[in-house]
């Protein structure tokens, strides 16, 4: 094992005063979240608690740094200052009070995004206690929010931190055809999960296509056990959320003409998610495997007016990477596994390489795992590697936007993070080298310009509660 | 890498190679034996006859040869899968498609899942090309659902399967569960796997002392079948994890005197110098560091460097027993360097050790001559994601570089282009 050179971190200043940015909402925040149906916008309750730390401002230097835009820059700084980027390219200058790192050998990457985990809501330890991912007991459930369920002392948040994840978008299981609302979380450590809460970011909706849904209600014989059983049940529930919505209008309208008579519609908080969704405000990730399922559902976002953000898991993506890339829709994909379940029996290595060369494709990594999250850039260099063989030519600066711009876009977050752009959050992951690499490690993660981890003091990173004073983990963490 | 016979290209769609005793000379190679012979650079490896017949300098390829040229890329022995479904499932979630879990709710040791192996299963084929050539084909105890009858906590046989789809003779193991997640196939307490152990073992060394027949927990082929164990015929293997789990196998391997495995072992790092000096080896998966019950609170990425620093010997294999991603144990491999593991090592855990714990170090698990050819010849060093196989030898046979995945590869990839060009 390569151990980071203690040389090349160079604190020339510890914690000197810099501007707080606040977690108020920014211009980016704003433009992202218009008012849902309820009184308050979804990204307004249950709100964020999370600051931006104070931190020093931070060079790294001489790197090959990968911007997360599609370019490679070789001998490249990047500078950190007040938590955001604040610039990157060559001979750049230290502030006053710099944190320096020798970027020499090193690679500079965005903090890596994954848009779909459980960690939280089906956290370590896996007791049934601490299972709550998925509302399983009614096949439609929009009113649950994952947020609700996420337990913010699951270590997998630390292990994913090590594997360069800054943010995450929690998603409740695939076991409804509606699961619920995600929140996307900043991977810092935190007592509440609103410590974690990415400011302003939007809310997804979960829902789930195939076999999921339909063996967990079909072996209780109950509906839906068909996937045309499945299509019905979605449908049901949008036909319900245009009335809701309509309704709230007509209300909206006769009070806006003073009516006084006008009575707003019983709330129904299942029908607050389905609106938001068919308002643009509460974005759609959807669970879906198999090609002409992912098709079907196109027509009904179609059919209801609303857009799907991204398929997720889209083993069979590669069979409709054109369908996809004309759709404005992105597929979240993993590298290589296949064949654990019916609907993933044609899955393939190339599924990522081939999405990613549709023109216009936005092609994801994605882990659903708490294994998987902790090296999706192993995941990304799997793929590279198949693409390859396949005759599709993939260099860094391109395959790091699967984990980067790409996860961004699908979130809606892509103004404020996923590149090395000025402006945009400090999330930054420094490796020990070519991050598409099983030897690959994160020598550093900044969130927010603080550095989170450190490989070489993992003191800095605290231990979750739940492993602390357990005997038999001490001496897990090197 | 060039080849005289034919050439390799990104869409080429290759067949099987005719079967049948063709020789092989692959030049240049850079041999990685995971024997004491070491790296050989430079290196000719004429595969003749099924078997490596010569390694070294400047070979002459007899007339008929395919020749590759390596181009000084790594060959190393064939890899091991760890503990396999191959052949015994073709999907996961589908349990009519399964054949690994025996669910009679009786203790039947005699199980043996190899009756039901299935060489022609495609899934073989997909793990070949990720240079898999041998893995152990496991039976896997689970519990019964909503009052039907499930597994015991010894879940039957299964043996080592060459991926060529030959199961390889005098490889028999036996799969024993303990632990935790055992305790539903034990009356519902970990106490009573040991208890449940005792008795069986009672049944066979004292059969004098047998219990009525409704008592007794093995029929008469059990016994023999477990006799056999106890006198040394194969592998047990442990599935168990916390370090007092270990300690418990450790001591029923003494005192019975079992070749006893661990498969898991999280903890296992733990109890080191214990398992290195009553000579237990460790399947484990190295990417095991999240305390996902409170079997493994211990568990570390480390896992595995430890235990080779203290002297155990190790073996890889993901979690529950693979199939269809069986490929990726070599990037476990891969993932337990950068954690501190010596390459070689890690290479060793890969074929050598493995094949030393299942009983066929003699035709597996190292290259040196005279051994029956399995070998990959690889793009890049061999533990890297980023790597592939670009040859696989079993028997010396070459195999196909085509699986169901190509073919689903080259038939969307067509269209693709069509598509791009529009």
């Amino acid at each position: 094992m390569k151990l980071p050179s203690l040389g090349t971190l160079c604190l020339t200043a510890l914690l000197t005063a810099c501007a707080a940015t606040s977690g108020k909402a920014t211009q980016a925040d704003k433009a992202g979240s218009p008012p849902a149906t309820s009184s308050a916008a979804p990204s307004d309750l249950y709100p964020s608690t999370y600051r931006v730390p104070q931190s020093a401002p931070t060079l790294i230097r001489n790197a090959t740094v990968l911007t997360g835009t599609g370019t490679r820059l070789d001998n490249a700084d990047v500078l950190i200052v007040d938590g955001k980027i604040q610039s990157v390219g060559q001979n750049l200058q230290a502030p006053a009070g710099s944190r320096v790192i020798d970027g020499k050998g090193h690679w500079v990457t965005p903090g890596l995004i994954d848009v779909h985990s459980h960690l939280g809501v089906y956290p370590s330890p896996g007791v049934e206690a601490n299972a709550d991912g998925n509302e399983a007991t009614s096949p439609a459930t929009p009113n649950v929010w994952a947020e609700h369920s996420v337990w913010p002392q699951d270590p997998g948040f630390r292990t994913a931190l090590a594997g360069g994840i800054t943010s995450l978008e929690i998603l409740p299981g695939s076991a409804n055809l509606i699961g619920g609302r995600s929140v996307v979380l900043k991977n810092v450590p935190s007592v509440t999960y609103q410590g974690m809460k990415f400011p302003g970011a939007p809310q997804g909706m979960k829902m789930a296509c195939g076999e999921n849904p339909k063996r967990v209600y079909g072996d209780r014989n109950t509906f839906p056990s068909t996937r045309m059983g499945n299509v019905a049940g979605y449908r049901e529930q949008w036909v319900q959320a245009q009335e809701y919505l309509r309704d709230q209008q007509e209300y909206e309208q006769k009070k806006a003409k003073g009516e006084k008579d006008a009575k707003p519609p019983k709330r129904d908080i299942k029908l607050d998610t389905l609106a938001a969704v068919l308002k643009g405000d509460i974005r759609v990730q959807m669970h879906c495997y198999r090609a002409d399922e992912m098709a079907t559902i196109l027509d009904m976002s179609k059919e209801f007016g609303y857009h799907v953000a991204a398929f997720h898991h889209a083993v069979e993506a590669y069979k409709i990477a054109d369908l996809l890339a004309e759709n404005g829709v992105c597929a979240a994909m993993w590298a290589d596994w296949w064949g654990f379940k019916m609907e993933a029996y044609d899955g393939i290595p190339e599924n990522i390489a081939f999405v990613d060369a549709a023109p216009n494709g936005c092609a994801i990594v994605h882990s659903d795992s708490e294994e998987g999250i902790q090296r999706l850039n192993q995941e990304a260099a799997k793929a590279i590697a198949y693409g390859q063989r396949a005759g599709l030519t993939i260099p860094p600066e391109r395959a790091i936007k699967w984990l980067t711009l790409n996860p961004a876009k699908a979130l809606g977050l892509q103004d404020r993070v996923g590149t090395l752009e000025a402006g945009k959050m400090g999330d930054v992951v420094v490796w020990n080298g070519n991050p598409f690499s099983v030897y690959a490690l994160a020598d550093f993660v900044f969130i927010d310009g603080a550095v989170r981890y450190d490989r070489s003091n993992p003191a800095l990173t605290p231990q979750s509660d739940f492993t602390l004073g357990q005997p038999a983990a001490a001496g897990v963490y090197p | 890498m060039k080849t005289l016979r034919i050439l390799i290209g990104a869409l080429c769609v290759l067949t099987a190679l005719p079967a049948g005793a063709a020789s092989v000379l692959i030049k240049n190679a850079t041999v990685h034996t995971a024997s004491s012979a070491g790296i050989l650079e430079h290196t000719d490896v004429l595969i003749s006859d099924g078997k490596i017949a010569e390694l070294g300098h400047d070979l002459k390829a007899p007339s008929g040869t395919e020749v590759i040229d390596a181009e000084g890329k790594p060959v190393t022995p064939g890899l091991f899968g760890g503990f396999s479904h191959l052949g015994i499932e073709e999907i996961g979630l589908e349990s009519t498609q399964d054949d690994y879990s025996l669910k009679l709710g009786s203790m039947r040791p005699e199980f043996d899942v190899t009756a039901a192996f299935n060489p022609e299963s495609a899934i073989l084929g997909v793990a070949r090309m990720g240079g898999i050539t041998f893995a152990v084909i496991s039976a896997t105890a689970e519990a019964g659902g909503k009052g039907a009858p499930g597994g015991t906590i010894i879940a039957g046989q299964g043996s080592v399967a060459r991926l060529d789809g030959v199961l390889v003779p005098g490889s028999h193991t036996l799969f024993v569960d303990v632990g935790g997640d055992a305790s539903a196939l034990s009356g519902g307490s970990r106490a009573a796997e040991y208890m449940l152990l005792d008795q069986a073992i009672g049944e066979v060394r004292s059969p004098k002392s047998l219990l009525p027949n409704d008592q007794r927990l093995l029929t008469p082929a059990g016994r023999q079948t477990l006799q056999g164990y106890l006198n040394g015929m194969g592998a047990v293997v442990f599935d168990a994890d916390r370090a007092s789990d270990i300690r418990q196998v450790i001591a029923l391997a003494k005192r019975e005197k079992l070749h006893a495995v661990i498969k898991g072992g999280s903890e296992a790092w733990r109890v080191a110098p214990e398992l290195a000096a009553a000579h237990i080896p460790v399947v484990l998966n190295p990417l095991q560091d999240l305390p996902e019950t409170f079997d493994i609170v211990g568990a570390t990425l480390e896992n595995a460097a430890r235990l080779n620093r203290a002297g155990v010997k190790i073996a890889f294999s993901l979690d529950d027993p693979q199939s269809h991603n069986i490929r990726k144990v070599r990037q476990t491999a891969g993932i337990a360097v950068a954690h501190g593991l010596p390459p070689e090592a890690a290479l060793a855990a890969l074929t050598s050790n493995p094949a030393e714990i299942f009983g066929i170090a003699s035709r597996n698990g190292t290259i040196a001559r005279g051994r029956p050819a399995d070998l990959v010849l690889w793009s890049g060093d061999p533990l890297e994601v980023t790597s592939l196989a670009e040859r696989v030898f079993i028997a010396g046979q070459s195999q196909t570089m085509q699986s169901r995945q190509t073919l689903l590869r080259d038939r969307y990839l067509e269209k693709l282009r069509a598509h791009a060009a529009r």
